[in-house]
């Protein structure tokens, strides 16, 4: 007997979700808080707010320093992954051909080989090189492990495209590379950009494979992070994480406006 | 209107060039140089040379040690994977019968983390879970524990916040199958005379299953890969696979060694990935085609 | 055999909207019964409340006598057809089948009885062990049928169950279930926005607009004697002339159109009053120019296989008439005829939207 509809949740579901969401936000809230402590150690709760931890930043130059070396990765790595990703999804969108599966599969392969695998793989690849403490190697594999979200977003944008628009380019006069500048990169465009800014994200957020392959001189931010995470228990890690956390939103939201926070998430319905 | 897909005349293999170039000098070249090195020699004086033997293999495949490694490592991916699909099933299933004005919000909170770097959810993970942290804080002023609870540096915190990272994968598994249900089909069973607790049983769950078990494959693989957050919240207490890879690799220098401990980490996963995948291919292929 | 009443339901969405608005209806034991109109006039949600999907704001529910309106969905009884037909994916149709049953605790042996008695009643023995994706959108539509068949309803409710068939199938469906209907005698509501398929399929019809039941009755009553325009423009098609009662006497007025004038009952007419007339185009027969009620030009003519439709420019506007296609001679475009009707066949229509 009940007299509310089918489908819709009662009060022990709304207890479970409450909860639920609690776990999952509660580690950045007090990240967020605590770094407003002027406290010299990390401790919860605390008595004294204060942005001394902030100004910390700008007397470490290494966190600065692996800050821009992360921005420059980012916006290298998620260029390449994009430029390299949109004609393998056009041919895997548009061509039927035995390799198909395959290719898809390979391109996808970074995201099920464990990132500790990847980075041993490329210490050993880039020692034997003389690669070590380069930052365009570093940038071409972190263009690498970003390729599958560059692909599955620019894909999805991709399957089911009608050709009809570039068809009707063509027979008014456009070229090949006019019709696909013009027509069908414009019609792609949202698929492109969501997929270039996850692979930013990813790329800026990567953590265990560059532990490997990263030196005094390539350090990036979450490593930078790791490192003083792992040692000691500097306040310093806590406004930094802060201003990450803030910043990936300021990233969602306009990821949403463009995009659409959810096809990147959870990819076109 | 226009063929949407047309058969290969070559022109995949010119468009897919640049990405195949990357992948095969980037991803397959590094990998094989690492099974070769896998097979090379370690000596504590001159390092790694460059004789062939299986001596490492042996060495891994015979030791206790690392028996219980790979059974610790597969064990806790394990218990991660079964929480997550205990918590995140209901979860979803919640999100699916809200307002879409809340969904909305709520999956941009829920998901979002995972656009956050994995060391900044860790590092708050570490402050929540100190003996001085606000859960021992809760514990203690709830009268819950007498004394602090050591969670830091156990499998216990290890598991807690790889749950908490893995969770968002779970869920937008089971999204995902859960938009391709006909919501008619829950009021057809209850028609038919199946209570609410029967149609979940009979109805909807069967058909999640297929989602549940992709997100399942999806957060034990990432479990057991995972590296930062065991060696941060577990230290030197936890030994898992990657922990023992970086040990060898960075501290003791045994390259070849780690490069087997690698091997054989990615040839696990490679094997549990590609068999459930047959699994569910051959389960539910006649359902879904 | 089981007999459904709707007694003041209505339902008002939390954001204030009127999705259904105080409908009240009877439907007999073993009827036929269409709610017709188009989306958003609150037919589905009707249905749904009848079944029990959703609560209705006030009013209720009774079938034979026991009141349901808050009843489960799974304690009445009824059987319910989807638009997309809601089978169960993960199982077979003999599985899909017995569903119902054994919600019901049947036994097994009985169970498998009335599974296979169904799928012959809808054609498909044989097909048992198919799943539905392996099924074409006409079969699965029967699995769907079958399956509340099984379970022997007291009322059967169809949710536009044709919506997702092509034309000929459409056609071959609604000739099957009604039989079938007939056959088994079970108590039936159609949901649906075709009026050719609620004409050809019901006893009754409750024509449905904007949260509640414009007109209710046979569809020949409401195809020949509409009482609103809103009815008369649904079902079928219509010529409307507007124009002045010039006189009246006992209830038939002369109405003036233009320079024209035609007569017709117009129940309350006063002069000098506005009214509106209608007629079939069947209704309007082709007949010489010197024996007829109004003259005209034939502005287009169409073949329509068993029918001839013309658009016709009279003084009166433009008439459209059809004729059934004896294969004999007929008037051109731009050619000069005449148009005649019987009494009776002009009639007078509410402007407004009645309540019945």
């Amino acid at each position: 007997m009940s007299t509310r509809s089918i489908g819709e949740n009662g009060p022990a579901a709304l207890l479970f979700h409450t909860l639920f969401t609690a776990f999952i936000v509660a580690p950045l809230i007090v990240t967020i808080l605590v770094s407003f402590s002027d406290k010299g150690y990390i401790s919860m709760p605390f008595e004294g707010a204060s942005l001394r931890w902030y100004r910390a930043i700008l007397d470490a130059p290494d966190i600065i320093g692996a800050f821009w070396l992360s921005v420059w990765l980012g916006l290298g790595s998620a260029t390449l992954a994009i430029a390299v990703a949109i004609p393998a999804a056009i041919a895997i969108a548009r061509y039927r051909f035995s390799g198909r599966d395959a290719l898809m599969a390979l391109l996808l392969s970074p995201l099920m080989v464990p990132h500790v695998v990847l980075g041993v793989a490329f210490l050993r690849f880039f020692s034997m090189l003389s690669w070590t403490g380069s930052s365009i190697a570093l940038l071409l594999v972190h263009a690498l492990i970003v390729v599958p979200y560059a692909l599955r977003l620019t894909l999805g944008a991709l399957i089911g495209l009608e050709r009809d628009a570039e068809l009707a380019a063509r027979s008014l006069g456009a070229s090949r590379w006019t019709s696909f500048r013009r027509i069908l990169l414009a019609l792609i465009m949202p698929g492109v950009v969501g997929g270039w800014s996850l692979a930013f994200i990813q790329s800026f957020d990567e953590v265990t494979m560059t532990i490997f392959v990263a030196t005094p001189g390539t350090t990036t931010l979450p490593v930078a992070l790791y490192h003083r995470v792992s040692m000691l228990t500097d306040p310093v890690t806590t406004s930094v994480s802060t201003i990450m956390i803030v910043g990936t939103m300021g990233l969602m939201f306009v990821l949403d406006r463009i995009v659409g926070l959810d096809n990147v998430l959870i990819g076109k319905k | 209107m226009a063929e949407k897909v047309t058969r290969g005349n070559g022109s995949q293999w010119l468009l897919s060039l640049p990405a195949l170039a990357m992948f095969l000098g980037l991803l397959i070249v590094p990998l094989a140089l690492t099974a070769i090195l896998s097979f090379n020699v370690f000596d504590a004086v001159r390092g790694s040379q460059s004789n062939f033997t299986f001596g490492n293999y042996i060495d891994v495949l015979s030791d206790g040690y690392y028996y219980e490694l790979f059974l610790r490592t597969a064990g806790m991916s394990l218990g991660v994977t079964v929480i997550c699909v205990v918590l995140g099933l209901p979860e979803t299933l919640f999100l699916s019968r809200m307002r879409s004005v809340w969904q909305g919000t709520f999956f941009v909170v829920i998901l979002g983390p995972l656009l956050i770097s994995v060391v900044v959810r860790t590092l708050g993970w570490s402050i929540l879970l100190g003996r001085d942290g606000v859960i021992n804080n809760v514990l203690i002023s709830l009268k819950l524990a007498q004394r602090p609870v050591q969670l830091m540096f156990t499998m216990t915190g290890v598991v807690i916040v790889l749950t908490h990272v893995m969770l968002p994968f779970m869920i937008i598994a089971i999204w995902s199958t859960l938009q391709k249900v006909d919501a008619q089909v829950a009021h057809a069973a209850r028609s038919l005379g199946a209570g609410p607790w029967t149609t979940f049983r009979r109805v909807i769950l069967p058909q999640l299953l297929p989602g549940i078990l992709s997100g399942s494959i999806i957060v034990f693989t990432l479990s057991a890969s995972a590296f930062a957050t065991p060696a941060l919240i577990g230290g030197r207490r936890v030994k898992l696979v990657t922990t023992a890879i970086y040990d060898e690799f960075l501290s003791s220098l045994n390259w070849p060694l780690g490069a087997a401990i690698a091997v054989l980490l990615l040839l696990g996963i490679a094997f549990v990935v590609v068999g459930s995948n047959r699994l569910i291919e051959r389960r539910f292929k006649q359902v879904f085609a | 055999m089981s007999k459904l009443s709707i007694h003041g339901l209505s339902k008002t969405y939390s954001d204030g909207f009127q999705a259904v608005r105080k409908v009240d209806l009877e439907v007999q034991a073993g009827e036929f019964l269409s709610l017709l109109g188009s989306s958003g006039c609150g037919k589905t949600t009707t249905l749904q409340m009848v079944a029990g999907f959703i609560p209705p704001t006030t009013g209720a529910v009774v079938l034979d006598g026991r009141d349901i309106t808050h009843a489960a969905p799974e304690k009445r009884d009824m059987g319910v057809v989807f638009q997309s037909y809601a089978l169960f994916p993960h199982m077979t149709v003999a599985q899909n089948v017995r569903f119902g049953l054994e919600m019901r605790k049947m036994k097994r042996p009985q169970v498998d009885d009335r599974m296979a008695e169904s799928l012959s009643m809808v054609r498909l023995s044989g097909l048992e062990n198919r799943y539905p994706s392996e099924l074409s959108g006409g079969q699965r539509q029967r699995v769907a049928i079958a399956r509340v068949l099984a379970i022997r309803p007291r009322v059967l409710l169809l949710d536009e169950p044709m919506s997702n068939l092509d034309a000929k199938l459409r056609g071959e469906m609604h000739v099957e279930l009604r039989a079938l209907q007939r056959r088994l005698g079970i108590t039936t509501v159609l949901v649906t926005h075709d009026q050719a398929e609620a004409m050809m399929m019901s006893d009754r019809i409750a024509v449905m607009a904007n949260g509640g039941i414009a007109e209710l009755g046979t569809p020949q009553n409401i195809y020949d004697h509409p009482t609103s325009e809103f009815a008369l423009k649904f079902l079928g098609q219509a010529n409307v002339i507007t124009g002045e009662i010039a006189s009246m006497q006992d209830e038939i007025a002369a109405v003036r159109i233009g320079s024209a004038s035609v007569t017709a009952k117009v129940a309350g007419g006063q002069i000098g009053r506005q009214t509106k007339l209608f007629v079939r185009p069947e209704r309007l027969r082709l007949t010489p120019a010197d024996n007829c009620n109004v003259k005209g030009t034939v502005l287009t003519r169409l073949f329509l296989g068993g029918l001839w439709f013309y658009e016709i420019e009279t003084e009166l506007g433009k008439l459209r008439s059809t004729a059934a296609n004896f294969g004999t001679a007929q008037p051109n475009e731009g050619e000069a005829v005449g148009i005649s009707w019987s009494d009776g066949d002009l009639q007078f229509v509410a402007s407004e939207v009645g309540n019945g």
